[in-house]
């Protein structure tokens, strides 16, 4: 298992490797130069000789290849930069915010979980009863809905019938104040389980569906154990395979930031760093925080493939 | 009607002799594909007349008297804060929307396959490499990925293209690649291959025809994501620029207003959904149709 471990960590290294390649040259692709984009207006001011120093002491002044290894070479380190805006290390910015990001995923995955996977057993279940038809009606909704459309309805419903503002305040760590922090994490968690509870239900559902019709599931019942023991310790079991592959994927991405939500409730999460870095033109910020998602990522892939071989034990890892 | 041709190639590819009935029927009885056939419909039909102009007022035209009026007899859907018809609106909404989605997934669709039948077809080195290059493109959140392309491009619905087409790229190598990958194994091919068939024409008559289904349900079901994205995008405003109306952009200007007017979100955010779960459930019903052995996936 170790070893698995060890060469599927070699193997992402390529990946990582890509994505630094993609993600520094895309930045310098981007119309304008850095230094204007930091100082905005009072780039202006500036005489050649001091944009010319700025540009050193940046060293943007080198061809882009060579500040790409002097970059990659500081990241091996575990240098990813200083970020001239927050006027920290990158890596120090990513950490600040990278808490509300995890909070704000656990929570989504739990919700997504509670409502997706009894969804989706119930569904199996009773395949092809009005039980199944709601099942299936309430995934296909929730695939259809986008985030920001769910967003911005639970912020209307919640202003205009509850007379309630999530997050009209600043944002709380749950450190700090764990009763606001819930109160304010709770909706965003929401509007992003909600979609991922869909594609779980389906998942869930298809996979019972397939599992029931095994004969090993005849098998247990035939022995004359109760219906409930043979869907949960033998039928969902096996279905959940499938569904932890789907989750980690999807929590993958969710670690990446949610984008959308964390504009609509205002929360500083990854994902809004990311967008406010981009369009800041912070390189070494851009760099930092997708290299860090995207690592995020890759080891949660792995994660993923570690946790199959303890629930289903016809996967071993020993002899590939 | 690329259908039919595609129902003629669907049926001349079935194994069976006995006569498959024609696709369309197969389609239209299905109940997810004639649900999402009937939406999908009414959505193009709605989208070309908003492309052509055929709607009840200009788009873009400001009734200033008649600001956030709800919807009445003559602004069926209302209007919006600066006097401008919310059904014209969302029919040029739709067109853009469409033209969006429609374009980019038919260049992932096609980049996509060409890729993934290269890799899959050619294999070895060639095909580790391709596939590691398509691994960093899934390393990233699809919607961080299409707002670094759009900060490379510049705002803009030309932009939009490229952004969902390059995230949706790498979805359509991987679907296409895997059948090619258990078809080269298949005995037909062998022994075409035994025969002196060359390797293009092999690809050309024995392969790409038999992956077609799997390839057609994705591009249905992309067509839904796209249309997500391209709503998201739109929404974060970075995609379709005002004046232009896009679904995702008549959302994001009701948000401030939405207590005042909730039609302005109401309908927006109903056809965004509408279109989207009829894509969706296109995609569904054509796999039923198409591809029977993934109906339980």
């Amino acid at each position: 298992m170790l070893r698995y471990i060890a060469q599927r960590l070699i193997a992402f290294l390529p990946t990582l490797l890509g994505v630094s390649v993609l993600v520094f040259f895309a930045m310098r692709l981007i119309p304008g130069d850095a230094i204007t984009a930091q100082l905005g207006t009072e780039a202006g001011m500036l005489t050649p000789t001091q944009r010319a120093a700025l540009e050193r002491y940046y060293g943007l002044d080198k061809p882009p290849v060579e500040q790409y290894f002097i970059w990659l070479g500081e990241v091996t380190q575990g240098n990813l930069g200083f970020s001239i805006r927050h006027g920290k290390p990158v890596l120090e910015v990513i950490l600040d915010r990278f808490p509300l990001t995890l909070q704000l995923a656990l929570m989504s995955v739990i919700i997504a979980l509670l409502i997706g996977i009894p969804i989706g057993v119930l569904s199996a279940i009773y395949h092809n009863t009005l039980i199944d038809l709601i099942g299936r009606l309430f995934a296909l909704i929730g695939l259809a809905l986008p985030n920001f459309l769910v967003g911005t309805l639970i912020i209307y419903i919640l202003s205009v019938y509850f007379k309630i503002l999530p997050n009209s305040g600043n944002y709380v760590s749950f450190g700090d104040d764990p009763r606001r922090n819930l109160e304010q994490m709770i909706f965003p968690a929401f509007t992003l389980g909600f979609a991922l509870a869909a594609s779980l239900m389906r998942m869930t559902r298809s996979a019972m569906l397939e599992v029931l019709r095994e004969d090993y599931i005849r098998t247990a019942r035939s022995k004359g154990l109760r219906e409930r023991r043979v869907t949960y310790s033998h039928a969902l079991r096996n279905a959940l395979i499938p569904v932890v592959t789907l989750l980690g994927v999807q929590a993958g991405y969710l670690l990446g930031g949610a984008v959308i939500v964390e504009q609509i409730f205002a929360l500083p999460g990854l994902g809004r760093l990311a967008v406010n870095a981009i369009s800041q033109r912070e390189y070494a910020l851009v760099q930092g925080v997708t290299l860090f998602i995207a690592f995020n990522f890759v080891m949660i892939n792995l994660a993923v493939d570690v946790i199959y071989a303890s629930i289903d034990p016809r996967i071993s890892y020993g002899k590939r | 009607m690329p259908a039919l041709t595609l129902a003629s190639a669907m049926a001349s590819a079935e194994p069976s002799g006995r006569r498959a009935k024609p696709f369309l029927v197969r389609l239209l009885t299905n109940l997810s594909g004639a649900l999402g056939a009937t939406v999908v419909t009414l959505f193009v039909v709605t989208a070309v007349l908003g492309g052509a102009g055929a709607t009840p007022f200009p788009p873009a035209q400001q009734f200033g008297r008649d600001r956030l009026t709800a919807p009445n007899e003559r602004y069926v859907l209302g209007t919006d804060l600066f006097g401008r018809d919310v059904a014209s609106r969302l029919m040029q909404g739709a067109w853009n929307s469409l033209r969006v989605a429609a374009l980019a997934v038919a260049i992932a669709g096609t980049l996509g396959t060409l890729i993934g039948v290269t890799a899959g077809f050619i294999g070895g080195s060639l095909d580790t490499l391709i596939m590691r290059v398509m691994d960093v493109f899934f390393a990233f959140p699809a919607l961080l990925l299409a707002l670094l392309i759009i900060a490379v491009l510049g705002r803009g619905l030309n932009s939009a293209i490229i952004a969902i087409a390059v995230v949706y790229t790498p979805i359509f190598a991987r679907v296409a690649r895997g059948p090619v990958l258990s078809l080269k194994a298949m005995e037909y091919v062998t022994a075409a291959r035994c025969i002196g068939t060359r390797e293009p024409m092999i690809l050309a008559r024995h392969i790409l025809p038999n992956m077609l289904a799997p390839l057609i349900v994705q591009f249905s079901l992309a067509l839904s994501w796209a249309l997500l994205t391209e709503a998201s995008l739109s929404f974060l405003g970075l995609g379709t620029q005002p004046p232009d109306a896009s679904w995702g952009v008549m959302l994001a200007e009701s948000t401030s207003i939405a207590e005042r007017a909730p039609w302005l979100m109401i309908y927006p955010g109903a056809v965004i959904v509408l279109g989207v779960l009829g894509f969706n459930l296109l995609g569904d019903g054509l796999r039923d149709v198409l591809d029977p052995r993934l109906r339980k996936r």
